[in-house]
């Protein structure tokens, strides 16, 4: 019985090294293929002479076959050395790490506001209770879904910032600072997560099983929150991990819009600079970022649904 | 005051986008303490519709409306849903079919029953655990402890049932509701629950059964009432209801349900409708004459077949004959193996070891490309048509696929129309899609289908188990007269015994992938040698009527 669990969850974890693996080369083709030189992103805008150049290549190592850079990168990365950036001149791990508690504050709480406020506006609507609730709530997601980030969070800084002074303009001092930003986030995973879950509640309150608590004398609330919900989180789940993978990309603007520091700052001028280093450690920390997630949905999966739990 | 229920003048309506369907009109329903009364009727009768109104639950976009609504005395017209949960679970339990979806699957059976004893504030926190496993063991559901902290689907059918049947009484009811509880049941464990309804009754329990099987009910059951398209045709006492029905419509489903003494009379009779003048002839018209069954000439032989699902034997060396012309039942209990044999039979699943021979060809071993020339004269007809039909395909597409492709699309045309007319349903049926159809009409159109090229066997996997007593009754009248008429030879697997003693020559008996008896159905069913064949024939309800022997 452990035996194949164990299994399981060892080809789980191949899995997600293999996609990991091939992200990271995916994202070090491109880079290699893009136009300009490596010499050049690392000279910048300093001095620019014949023996510099020479000095670059020897310190870097340049001079090797792509191959040999490739497979050395990938070495380096398995003993988890990202190596160091062109640019700052600093080990990427070091300039990760400084901005990457901020950007996953961002998301995590942007993840946590929108599962909540979707699971509020679903379990008010869902069933035939309040039909003009309903109506108003689905038109109100399809505005949220389809509003680009941006807007929704000039429009938040607008009303609450400038006109009412109730948050900070900018920065990240605090909590105050980080209400804005979250909320834009997660406005439009809440209107999406709440269309998803306010359909497959509907479909579980039409199940004999609803019936059956029904005629047990259950109150409504109970047979929402107590049975319905939990069969409509199921295919919620898998579009919530899908969806926080999508919050790094989203917290980029949102950092840009709030002048927050963050990840976005990074990304942004390591893909101007052609900052190689920097940009394959991102994109290797995204794909590491999905991986750990659909993981977790995959285990929140077994939690919520006994039938999955192979006995 | 000892009426528990007191309905008078129930009339149900539902407003949908075709307008308004009234599905309950003008029923009076009474049920004394203590009293076991059944409501029979076919799906669409209103018989679940009105029961379910008495807890309350008729359903969305109902609209009820009686001149007397009584529970033990009290008038629950306007009642609010404050109300209707004091009610519910408390005053009357509700028990409905299939236990695999009718209790929360992502919920152990124990938090189920659990819910009612929380809910009705029955026995406080602490007490709770206890007092789940007290009616887990109440309903005979052995190792009470263990299987409470299980889910619906770790658990058998039966057990599924019980542990349902234990949340319905948990608050102490004085009146149980089963919604056809032994539907999706196999006799064997059907004649276990309908005993344990009748020892609820016997703990002071009034009961009311809903159910579309006159002789599940008759078994149980002080006083039935029958329904018909919202109404009570007829009411009294179960055994004057079955022995002397006044009621054309009663006698038409007696007269429907197949048995030993069917055998080879028609099981449904032509309807003849209209309020009040309905004439009552009892036509006990008898089947076409088949033609005789070639004993020497086997259409299909199977020696020695074994199926194994890793290390489990699914079939274990099975061996027998069908003849030209002749059916062949094979009965057995869920998971006796009958589906997996079947499968193997239509060459759909490879067997491990033993040979099938079709048309003295060999046809298991065979590879594809050789068996498919001759897949053509085996046909298949499945107890679900729907799951086997492309959706968007239309009846006549559906039919016209099973035709020799070298037709001309006018003969496609007019073999469709034929064929249509041969199952009983209407040409113009053609252009729609299986999903707009009946129960009945889609098993039709799977005839249709199965009949279109002439089939020297067709493998009958339980084909009339998801239907209404009458409307089995014509499908299998339908089988018969294209047996009859074609001289196809039926491999007729069925868990109902009736059936099959009403259609089969010869039948074979199944438990846990072997064959345990077989011979001629008469003489299995009359003279059983297996103590399990003994044990299906007891667990059979029996239907006491007049002029049967």
């Amino acid at each position: 019985m452990r035996q194949p669990r164990l299994r399981a969850v060892t080809r789980r974890l191949g899995t997600g090294l293999v996609v990991l693996w091939a992200a990271t080369s995916a994202a070090y083709l491109a880079l290699l293929a893009a136009p300009g030189d490596t010499v050049d992103a690392i000279v910048g805008d300093g001095a620019d002479t014949p023996q510099i150049r020479a000095e670059i290549i020897t310190e870097w190592a340049l001079d090797r076959p792509a191959a040999v850079q490739y497979l050395d990168y990938l070495r380096r990365l398995a003993e988890g050395d990202l190596g160091r950036s062109y640019l700052l001149q600093r080990p990427v791990a070091e300039v990760i790490g400084e901005q990457l508690t901020a950007t996953l504050t961002l998301a995590v709480t942007a993840a946590g506001l929108g599962v909540l406020l979707a699971i509020a506006l679903a379990t008010a609507t869902a069933g035939h209770r309040r039909p003009w609730l309903r109506r108003a709530s689905s038109g109100l997601e399809l505005v949220l879904v389809s509003t680009p980030t941006f807007l929704i969070g000039i429009v938040l800084l607008t009303v609450f910032s400038f006109r009412l002074g109730l948050f900070p303009v900018a920065g990240d001092q605090g909590v105050a600072a980080l209400v804005l930003p979250a909320v834009t986030l997660a406005l439009p995973i809440a209107g999406l997560l709440a269309q998803i879950l306010r359909d497959a509640l509907d479909r579980a309150l039409d199940e004999p099983f609803v019936l059956t608590a029904r005629s047990r004398g259950t109150r409504e609330s109970a047979v929402l929150l107590r049975h319905a919900l939990r069969h409509a989180l199921l295919p919620t789940i898998t579009l919530a991990g899908w969806l926080f993978g999508t919050l790094l990309g989203g917290a980029v603007i949102v950092e840009q819009v709030f002048g927050r520091p963050g990840l976005g700052q990074v990304t942004l001028a390591a893909v101007t600079g052609k900052d190689m280093p920097v940009v394959l450690a991102v994109v290797t920390l995204s794909a590491a970022v999905y991986v750990v997630v659909n993981t977790a949905a995959d285990l929140a999966y077994l939690l919520v649904d006994p039938r999955l739990r192979r006995s | 005051m000892s009426q528990l229920v007191a309905v008078k003048n129930l009339h149900v309506t539902f407003a949908t986008k075709g307008g308004e369907v009234r599905a309950v009109r003008g029923v009076d329903l009474t049920v004394e303490r203590g009293e076991f009364v059944a409501i029979v009727g076919e799906s669409g009768s209103g018989k679940s519709v009105t029961v379910r109104t008495l807890v309350g639950l008729p359903g969305p976009g109902a609209r009820v409306k009686a001149t007397r609504l009584e529970l033990a005395g009290q008038d629950v017209r306007g009642h609010r849903p404050r109300d209707w949960r004091r009610i519910r679970g408390r005053l009357a339990g509700l028990v409905l079919q299939d236990a695999l979806v009718s209790l929360d699957p992502l919920r152990t059976v124990g938090a189920e029953i659990a819910e009612v004893l929380a809910t009705h504030d029955i026995v406080n926190r602490w007490e709770r655990a206890g007092r789940t496993i007290h009616l887990l063991d109440q309903v005979h559901v052995p190792e009470p402890e263990r299987r409470s902290r299980q889910y619906p689907h770790q658990l058998s059918g039966g057990l599924r049932q019980r542990a349902l049947i234990a949340s319905a009484i948990a608050g102490e009811p004085a009146l149980l509701i089963a919604d056809e509880p032994t539907t999706a049941l196999d006799v064997t464990v059907q004649a276990q629950i309908l005993s344990l309804l009748a020892e609820r009754r016997a703990a002071g329990q009034s009961l009311l059964l809903v159910s579309h099987d006159l002789a599940v009910v008759g078994q149980i059951a002080d006083r039935i009432l029958v329904m018909r398209d919202g109404q009570v045709v007829e009411q009294g006492p179960a055994d004057r209801l079955l022995r002397a029905p006044n009621h054309p419509y009663t006698r038409q489903l007696l007269d429907a349900v197949p048995s030993a003494s069917s055998r080879g009379r028609r099981l449904s009779t032509p309807a003849r409708r209209g309020p009040g003048r309905t004439v009552v002839v009892r036509v006990q018209a008898t089947l076409p004459a088949r033609q005789p069954v070639r004993a020497g000439d086997p259409v299909l032989s199977v020696a020695g077949l074994t199926k194994r699902y890793g290390e489990h034997t699914v079939v274990r060396n099975v061996s027998f004959t069908i003849a030209r012309g002749e059916t062949l039942g094979l009965v057995g209990e869920s998971g006796s193996g009958k589906s997996t044999l079947a499968r193997i039979v239509a060459g759909l699943l490879p067997p491990d070891a033993g040979d099938v021979t079709f048309e003295r060809t060999p046809w298991s071993a065979a590879v594809e490309r050789r068996r498919r020339p001759l897949r053509r004269r085996l046909q298949v007809i499945s107890q679900d048509p729907m799951s086997s039909f492309d959706p968007r395909y239309t009846v006549g597409q559906l039919i016209a696929e099973n035709l020799d492709p070298g037709l001309t699309r006018a003969a496609r045309v007019d073999d469709v129309t034929a064929l249509l007319r041969r199952v009983g349903l209407e040409p113009h049926l053609r252009d729609r899609h299986p999903r707009s159809l009946s129960g009945g009409q889609r098993q039709r159109v799977a005839i249709a289908r199965a009949v279109a090229p002439r089939p020297t066997l067709i493998v009958c996997d339980e084909p009339v188990s998801a239907l209404d007593v009458s409307v089995q009754a014509q499908v299998l009248d339908l089988l018969a007269d294209l047996r009859a008429a074609d001289g196809t030879a039926l491999l007729f697997i069925s868990h109902d015994l009736g059936v099959v003693h009403h259609l089969a020559d010869r039948v074979l008996v199944m438990k846990d992938g072997e064959i345990v008896e077989d011979g001629p159905v008469g003489d299995v069913f009359t003279y059983p040698r297996h103590d399990y064949t003994r044990s299906l024939l007891d667990a059979l309800p029996d239907l006491v009527t007049d002029g049967r022997p």
